[in-house]
């Protein structure tokens, strides 16, 4: 990546509050107009990532970039550099209007451009006529569009958003984040999302990175970490997979996995010999309908009815696998204790390290 | 909605009350107390102030403006409140400052600052700080013999705004403090992460964002201190409002107008400053509007900084303790008069105390007792009417209590007198006005807005599921009420009764008109009376520091009984 084309760059950086060790030398590259999700659960280090960027913490090592400047000792207030807070933040003493001006008046922004530019960015998040407005008045779903209007009318390098879906009803989250999006393309700010909610980053980003404990654990499209996720905590934290353990052999030309409970299935011809770990989504499996090959049995334990599919729980050799059945009208879901023959779809099995 | 159109069919006027039978009458008993010890005698206060031969007149009023010497006893009393407010902003706002802003070892002192003025009442304290600060005093002395000035503390009215500005400063800093540990921490990293620092971070988020806190402490001090009457009278400064109407309600008497006119400027002194408070502060609740809390970025002190509030703390400590080590002085000193420390020392006066004044010590047992469980059982049937119930009218039982506030001690004994001097009780020895009964009931309608505020707290926080709960496992109303509302509301209960008993402890100024025998007289008429006299100073300061230390005990357990309280719902909330 060219100098230029660097929206933050994250490099090498430790960060711990005493001996807690909180970022575990992370490095990660965001290119200028992208909107990069970092996704992980809480504890997770995300958080704190975001706040290390923003300037609120300092690196024990390592180097933060904005653009082409190194901004690792810069003070918040000489980043020029977005947050929009988890819990927005907006000051209660200050109307709609000033708030979003505050930015403005400390960039000695002339008084009628602070105007129209106010007004510009309450009418970008669809807000206009509420500067004469109190926080306190508004809907939590205002609040955030105010949060964000105070924090673009800047104009900053970078838009960094703390969970700020997470204090949204479930219906207005699915909308804002659309907007968001349809927001970030029409400015090209460089945005940086955190969330701990898997679909919301999938939905929104471009590209996300997987924190866990500190470190990243994978970087990619999200269809790409979805496919093939690089660990077992990727694989478990992006949907929900079925790990076996087992080893991969080869028999003549053919490359084969064999797991426990005489579970054989054939792998690719790439694939390194020795023991593995077999990831399997739901919806890579399928109950087998009589007279179809198939690779192993089990008996249904449960079901869970899940509108556009059921999801079975099935016990193999002692494990339990989950896997999806689309549900068409009509149609009822086996019930438990039936014993069922199972197929994988070959080119879905995704070999991880044990 | 059954159990409605059941009681409907019974009793019509009682269900479109929404309300029991039995919750109507503990709304009404509740009601008659505050009328007949509250309402009417401050409203007789009004009606003697504007009534003249031929019914409403300004005549009285007019009088008072007239005379050179009311006038400038207003502007006294305005002047003295302003510039104690002045001098305990002074005191207070760096102390908050520095707790709120700085990772400060000297934290801890500063909270323990915040408390040791409110333990003893600032009449007892200004003949000793005479001692200490006067023109013949301990630093007057000691100044003189080192410089050759001295520098007149204690002259006149900077006596009063003295002894009143370190005894009140607290208010200013317990409520500034709460402002801004209540100030969630992403408002100031907002304004920095939009370019702000320094001091326009300050001027404006953390300014605007504290405001509504120190408003309240300041209009609290002003209003307490415009009210005070003990501390100018035993200071000797008599040109001062609260002092004008005691003495001409003592020395010309019941009849004279002067007093009343003087009540009714006071209490509409008083609710114009709380009535200002609240206007300015409308809309500014800004703690509830917060999520987070937390309270400031703090940071390490620099050295200098470090060295000047340390130096600050120490002197803050020294004046602010001055009092207390005066008092404790004066009562085991020989003779004190013109040196800097007692000629000697012993323990006579608590001698002459314990043996000449266990009656005021058993008539202040016995008054602020009762009046801190007429407190708590009211404050409980007020709580519980506004929150449980429908019963209308039920805001304005808690208003008229809370109104007590801004009555000042003085006005509510006027009015007192004024109404029950004529009545008498059987079983009761003279007027029903001057006898132990009515000054337990005084103590009580006093205090009665603290132990209302525990009370309400209490049962607030107290979520009405578990009462459901209990009562869908088939307890009734009563046994509920006995055996989850009241004994899960016990510290708050308790700490209310505890504040009432030691606040109602050293309540002077309706006690001084109130109080006509010596047999009826509580601990603090005691220590006024002992004051007044050089000789009686030592036993009056021996009588000061065991109400200062009843006042102290009584404090630390109230803090204490809601601390345990606090921490038991806290390990229930880490349980569930």
């Amino acid at each position: 990546m060219t100098e230029n084309a660097i929206g933050v760059a994250v490099e090498d950086v430790t960060f711990a509050y005493g001996t807690t060790v909180i970022l575990d030398r992370v490095s990660l590259a965001v290119p200028r107009g992208e909107f990069f999700a970092f996704l992980g659960p809480s504890g997770s280090g995300k958080t704190t990532l975001l706040r290390l960027i923003a300037g609120f913490g300092q690196p024990q090592r390592g180097r933060i970039r904005v653009g082409a400047r190194d901004v690792t000792e810069a003070p918040p207030w000489d980043r020029n550099v977005g947050m929009v807070f988890q819990n927005y933040a907006l000051w209660p003493h200050m109307t709609v209007a000033e708030n979003v001006a505050f930015g403005l008046h400390r960039r000695r922004v002339p008084r009628p451009e602070v105007v129209r530019r106010v007004e510009a960015a309450l009418a970008l998040v669809g807000l206009e006529g509420y500067g004469g407005r109190r926080p306190a008045q508004l809907s939590g779903g205002q609040q955030q569009r105010v949060a964000l209007a105070r924090t673009v009318v800047i104009e900053p390098e970078v838009l960094l958003l703390d969970e700020p879906l997470s204090n949204l009803d479930a219906q207005l989250r699915v909308e804002m984040r659309a907007e968001l999006r349809a927001l970030q393309r029409k400015t090209g700010l460089t945005t940086i999302f955190v969330t701990h909610d898997q679909e919301e980053a999938n939905a929104i980003s471009d590209r996300m990175a997987v924190l866990d404990g500190g470190r990243i654990q994978q970087v990619g499209r999200p269809v790409e970490l979805y496919d093939n996720p690089a660990n077992r905590f990727v694989a478990g934290f992006l949907g929900t997979a079925n790990l076996i353990e087992g080893e991969i052999v080869r028999e003549g030309a053919a490359s084969l996995f064999r797991g426990p409970g005489g579970i054989v299935l054939p792998a690719p011809g790439t694939a390194r010999t020795g023991r593995t770990l077999l990831a399997l989504r739901p919806q890579a499996l399928a109950i087998a309908e009589e007279g179809r090959p198939a690779q192993f049995s089990g008996e249904v334990q449960r079901t869970e009815f899940l509108g556009g599919h059921v999801r079975y729980a099935i016990t193999v050799a002692g494990m339990v696998f989950h896997v999806d059945e689309a549900h068409l009208r009509g149609r009822e879901a086996l019930p438990p204790g039936t014993t069922v023959r199972l197929a994988a779809d070959p080119d879905q099995l995704t070999f991880l390290e044990p | 909605m059954a159990t409605a159109t059941l009681a409907g069919l019974r009793l019509p006027g009682l269900a479109r009350l929404g309300a029991s039978p039995a919750q109507v009458a503990l709304g009404l008993a509740v009601a008659a107390f505050l009328v007949a010890f509250l309402v009417v005698p401050v409203l007789r206060v009004a009606w003697v102030a504007f009534q003249g031969p031929a019914g409403f007149t300004l005549v009285h009023f007019g009088d008072f403006f007239a005379s050179t010497l009311f006038r400038e006893a207003l502007y006294n009393s305005l002047y003295v409140a302003a510039m104690t407010v002045v001098l305990a902003t002074i005191i207070a706002v760096p102390l908050a400052y520095f707790i709120a802003r700085f990772d400060f070892p000297g934290a801890g002192i500063i909270h323990t600052l915040g408390v040791i003025p409110l333990v003893m009442p600032p009449f007892v304290g200004a003949i000793a700080m005479q001692l200490v600060y006067g023109r013949n005093g301990t630093v007057n002395l000691l100044l003189n013999d080192a410089f050759g000035f001295r520098i007149p503390f204690m002259e006149g009215l900077n006596g009063v705004i003295f002894v009143e500005g370190i005894h009140y400063f607290p208010f200013i800093l317990l409520n500034l403090s709460a402002a801004l540990s209540n100030i969630d921490s992403a408002m100031e990293e907002s304004a920095q992460n939009l370019g702000a620092r320094g001091w326009t971070l300050f001027r404006t988020v953390v300014f605007p964002l504290a405001l509504p806190g120190y408003v309240a402490g300041a209009s609290l001090v002003f209003v307490k201190v415009f009210d005070d009457l003990a501390t100018p009278l035993l200071l000797n400064v008599t040109a001062m409002l609260a002092p004008q109407a005691y003495l001409r309600i003592t020395s010309v008497g019941l009849a004279d107008p002067v007093g009343y006119v003087i009540s009714v400027i006071m209490v509409a002194v008083s609710l114009a400053a709380m009535g200002g408070a609240a206007l300015l502060l409308r809309g500014r609740d800004y703690a509830t509007q917060q999520r987070g809390g937390g309270g400031l970025q703090r940071r390490r002190m620099r050295s200098g900084e470090a060295a000047f509030a340390w130096i600050f703390i120490a002197i803050t400590l020294l004046i602010v303790l001055s009092p207390h080590i005066g008092i404790l002085l004066l009562s085991l000193g020989t003779v004190w008069s013109f040196s800097p420390l007692p000629d000697g020392f012993t323990l006579a006066h608590y001698g002459t105390v314990l043996t000449e004044s266990t009656r005021y010590m058993v008539n202040t047992v016995l008054y602020c007792g009762g009046a801190g469980l007429l407190d708590v059982l009211i404050g409980i049937a007020i709580a519980y009417l506004v929150q449980r119930t429908r019963l209308p009218g039920r805001r304005l039982l808690d208003q008229a209590a809370t109104a007590s506030l801004a009555v000042p001690g003085l006005v509510l004994g006027i009015g007192i007198l004024r109404t029950y001097f004529e009545v008498s009780v059987p079983g009761i020895e003279g007027s029903l006005a001057t006898s132990g009964l009515m000054l337990t009931i005084a103590y009580a309608v006093r205090r009665l807005p603290y132990a209302l505020r525990a009370c309400d707290a209490a049962l607030r926080q107290l979520h009405v599921s578990l009462e459901e709960a209990a009562e869908m496992l088939g307890a009734g109303k009563l046994f509920t009420l006995a055996r989850i509302v009241v004994p899960l509301m016990l510290g708050g209960i308790a700490a209310g009764f505890v504040t009432a008993f030691a606040t109602a402890a050293v309540e002077l100024s309706a006690t001084l008109l109130l109080v006509t025998r010596d047999v009826n007289a509580p601990l603090s008429y005691a220590i006024y009376v002992y004051m007044q006299s050089p000789a009686g100073r030592g036993p009056g300061a021996a009588l000061g520091v065991i109400a200062v230390v009843v006042v102290a005990v009584g404090t630390w357990l109230s803090h204490r009984l809601a601390e345990r309280d606090r921490s038991r719902r806290s390990r229930e909330v880490v349980a569930a």
